[in-house]
């Protein structure tokens, strides 16, 4: 409101004088010089944002799946890739599609609850070597975890030749390596519980809950939809981990998805094309549809410090 | 970490009166329950697994175990230090599949582990003399079968054996020589071990596929070794060489020729007088702070090492200024309450950042491809992105300019609305126009902000492998030189070195690691000072 009135302000006088026409068309030219710029430079810039994206849905849809054949609006649409995808036992994508979403699953849950369990511990207690712990955390949580791939690689075979089930190329394996990420989520939580007044655990105490009913019965449940949030962010990161799982899971059924659908893409760069592109795309909907759903958390998130991976 | 979970289980440091929820009140019995079944699992499993683990001499992994159960068992059991109660199941795993890898890479960065080394001296030895059996008419035959108490793909494998004509029945192992088996241990079908306790049998189909680690497999006895002659089958021979420990020789008995350990370059083998190897195989040793070395002086390997730490550096560098600046550019342009359809955009622009990176990252390494890719096509240019090395740096950097600038975008976005309008105003009306104005008062408060997000994501982009391997698997690589890469990062060089499949360097590999957590370590201190998240902590 007061910037227009600057801009009134700045508006020479001579311009005044203008016919209707001309300052019709002097108009046009400031929304551009003001306005229409931006859109122009949005609108370039969705076209970047959207053409990989297009074209994925184009090479899905194209029945040759080609890239030659590929344009970014399919001329022919047929569905013959997703039918190959759910029926061609050399690539069990619904198999994938399943270990995916179990292991990101279980591993975002298990290191909500983790975290959630250090991050009260931080928040409501004061013992020695707490600054010390959270200082610590900080400083491990900066090191991913594939830095150490060597020393896990050789772990895991170690484990698996005396609990099979645990070794290599297994999820369970797969899964119980990812728990190494088990306080990544600690600072983000804590701010949450530090945020929830002192006085309700307080009070709580005094009806004489003991400190698990403080943590489950009282601060848990008022934390659960920011934890939610930060479960999802961090589901997603699970379902795109690459390095690990190109290691630990090298059996068809083993696979997750990011493993499966590089194995796809890189037997034939080309042909392959319209099998890939179906799975991406069914593997990218429920993500981007998530992230549009939780849009205004993410952007709070993000100068929060929660990064995707 | 452990020190502080020491320090929590203290009497001595109880937490404070009044600091937090009270000491444990009496339990509920559902809880107590729930407690009991659990410990109980824990100490249960630890000593399910002792017995098998007391057999293969793992002692460090029976010693893990142990320790871990007993950590559980006095941090849930007593009614102090209630803090260790929640900080414990997560400082366990981070401990075990984080903190410990850590020190594990460590440690191995100072040996010269990888293909060619993975066995110790003595097991070297013992394979050497029984590969070097040989087959004679008088040769005693066995009935085979192939035996794992582990996988039946990785082994450890065994030998159950059947001697025809007497029937006895033997176990034979690499470490233990053969051993008589008890006929009430095993069931024995028409001359062959069917069943035995502990041992899971092969399939003929799995004996083949773990042909060339039973290729290998020698049991030794005092005539020699006894190895496998088909699936079936095994025969025991004698074996012309002897080891000497006292001399540390290995001796060719028929033809008299000494064999002593060399070292050659990180590896000692046995070689005759004129420098001739008895064998290919070497056993892992430590060599102290030789793979550092060899990263700075190996001239070969310091050249490579050097240029992929600088491409590594410019990569994360011009990544992060790259995003940045679109980011901000698109940022402040959108910025603008006038603009209709801002969701819109968003919603759109939101994109690259919301798909699965491997996907995006997969997708476009099929646009720059050069005979079917579409940036080709598109502009109607024949070159050849991936295959050129100037030209995949630009392509893997214009990918990844794709991918982050609308997490710049957003985080601009958020920064810039966060800067009060007065300001902005202010300047204004002190006749600074758009741009210095921008320039001189929101660019530099918009940094305050942004700052440590930069820094975090130079993080990232310093390890991101995904980036690199996805798109140019570290290529093109030089015909002479098959392990550095033209695109390859720290940590993807690594990799490769790892597990390149052209004879893994695991200690060298290590020692690479090492090196990238200590990078690693010091952008993690330039991001604290950013943030200053070290005073903050209350």
């Amino acid at each position: 409101m007061s910037s227009s009135q600057t801009r009134l302000a700045e508006v020479p006088v001579q311009e005044l004088h203008r016919t209707p026409e001309s300052r019709r068309r002097h108009h046009r030219n400031r929304w551009f010089a003001e306005v229409g710029w931006r859109h122009l430079v949005a609108l370039a810039a969705v076209f970047i944002a959207l053409f990989p994206v297009l074209f994925i849905v184009s090479a899905a849809l194209n029945p040759l799946g080609t890239v030659a054949s590929t344009s970014l609006i399919p001329r022919e649409v047929s569905l013959v890739h997703f039918e190959a995808l759910f029926t061609d036992p050399n690539r069990p994508y619904l198999r994938w599609f399943a270990n995916t979403l179990i292991i990101s699953t279980v591993v975002t849950l298990g290191q909500i609850l983790c975290s959630a369990l250090a991050a009260y511990a931080f928040s409501r207690f004061r013992f020695s070597g707490r600054r010390i712990g959270l200082l610590s955390l900080l400083l491990i949580q900066m090191f991913p975890q594939f830095l150490a791939v060597v020393a896990l690689y050789l772990m895991f075979t170690a484990i698996g030749e005396v609990i099979p089930q645990l070794g290599l190329n297994t999820l369970l394996g797969y899964g119980l390596l990812l728990m190494g990420g088990a306080l990544s989520q600690v600072w983000l939580i804590k701010g949450f519980f530090d945020s929830v007044p002192k006085e309700l655990d307080e009070a709580a105490i005094m009806d004489g809950a003991d400190h698990a009913t403080v943590f489950f019965r009282v601060i848990f449940p008022l934390v659960t939809p920011i934890l939610a949030v930060t479960g999802l962010l961090s589901f997603i990161g699970v379902l795109g981990e690459f390095v690990l799982a190109s290691i630990f899971l090298t059996d068809n059924d083993v696979k997750t998805l990011a493993v499966g659908l590089y194995a796809t893409i890189d037997a034939d760069r080309s042909g392959n094309l319209g099998v890939f592109a179906a799975g991406a795309l069914l593997t990218s909907l429920p993500v981007v549809l998530l992230f549009q759903f939780l849009q205004k958390f993410i952007t709070g998130g993000l100068t929060a410090g929660a990064v995707k991976g | 970490m452990i020190e502080t979970l020491k320090r929590l289980q203290r009497p001595s440091s109880p937490a404070p009166a009044g600091s937090g929820p009270g000491r444990e009140r009496t339990t509920k019995p559902v809880a107590l329950f729930a407690k009991i079944l659990a410990l109980g699992t824990v100490v249960g499993s630890a000593a399910a697994l002792t017995p098998a683990l007391i057999a293969t001499g793992r002692w460090g992994f029976l010693a893990a175990i142990w320790v871990i159960a007993g950590v559980l068992l006095l941090t849930y059991i007593t009614g102090r230090g209630v803090p260790a109660k929640y900080l414990l199941p997560g400082t366990l795993l981070l401990v075990v599949f984080l903190v410990y890898p850590i020190v594990m890479t460590f440690q191995m960065s100072t040996t010269n582990f990888g293909d060619g080394t993975r066995t110790s001296k003595e097991e070297t030895i013992s394979q050497i003399i029984g590969a070097s059996v040989v087959q004679s008419p008088d040769s005693p035959r066995y009935n085979l079968s192939v035996a794992t108490e582990g996988n039946p793909t990785t082994g450890p494998f065994a030998f159950l054996l059947v001697e025809p004509k007497s029937g006895e029945v033997f176990l034979g192992t690499p470490d233990d020589g053969l051993q008589e088996l008890e006929p009430a241990d095993v069931t024995v079908a028409d001359g062959f071990v069917t069943e035995a306790e502990g041992y899971e049998l092969l399939t003929p189909q799995e004996v083949n596929s773990a042909s060339e680690a039973l290729k290998e497999f020698a049991v030794p006895t005092d005539r020699g070794a006894i190895r496998q002659l088909g699936i079936r089958q095994a025969f025991e021979g004698a074996s012309p060489l002897k080891y000497d420990e006292a001399r540390d020789v290995i001796a060719n008995t028929s033809t008299g020729v000494d064999y002593t350990p060399v070292k050659q370059g990180d590896r000692e083998y046995f070689v005759d007088a004129e420098g001739k190897r008895l064998s290919d195989q070497s056993w892992l040793a430590n060599v102290g702070f030789a793979n550092y070395l060899r990263v700075f002086t190996d001239t070969r390997i310091s050249g490579d090492f050097l240029q992929i730490f600088a491409w590594t550096f410019i990569f994360a560098t011009v990544s992060v200024a790259g995003t940045f600046l679109l980011g901000l550019g698109l940022a402040a342009a959108l910025n603008d309450p006038r603009i209709k359809g801002q969701r819109f955009y968003r919603a759109i622009l939101i994109l690259p950042y919301a798909i699965p990176g491997f996907i995006a990252l997969l997708v476009w390494s099929s646009f720059w491809n050069k005979d079917f890719g579409l940036i080709n096509s598109a502009l109607g240019l024949d070159l050849n992105w991936l295959g050129d090395p100037f030209l995949a740096k630009a392509a893997i950097l214009l990918t990844n300019f794709w991918m982050g600038f609308p997490y710049m975008f957003l985080v601009c976005t958020g920064a810039l609305q966060a800067i009060p309008a007065d300001l902005k105003e202010a300047s204004r009306i002190d006749g600074a126009s758009g741009f210095l104005g921008f320039r001189k008062i929101t660019f530099p408060l918009l940094l305050v902000t942004v700052a440590p997000l930069l820094v975090s994501t130079f993080a990232f982009n310093f390890n991101n492998f995904n980036a690199i391997y996805l798109l140019t698997e570290g290529g093109p690589f030089d015909p002479a030189n098959p392990t550095a890469g033209a695109t390859d990062i720290l940590i993807s060089y690594t990799y490769r070195l790892a597990f390149g499949g052209q004879g893994a360097q695991l200690g060298f590999a290590a020692a690479v690691s090492v090196l990238l957590f200590v990078l690693t370590g010091i952008i993690a201190a330039i991001q604290f000072r950013f943030t200053r998240t070290l005073e903050e902590v209350n």
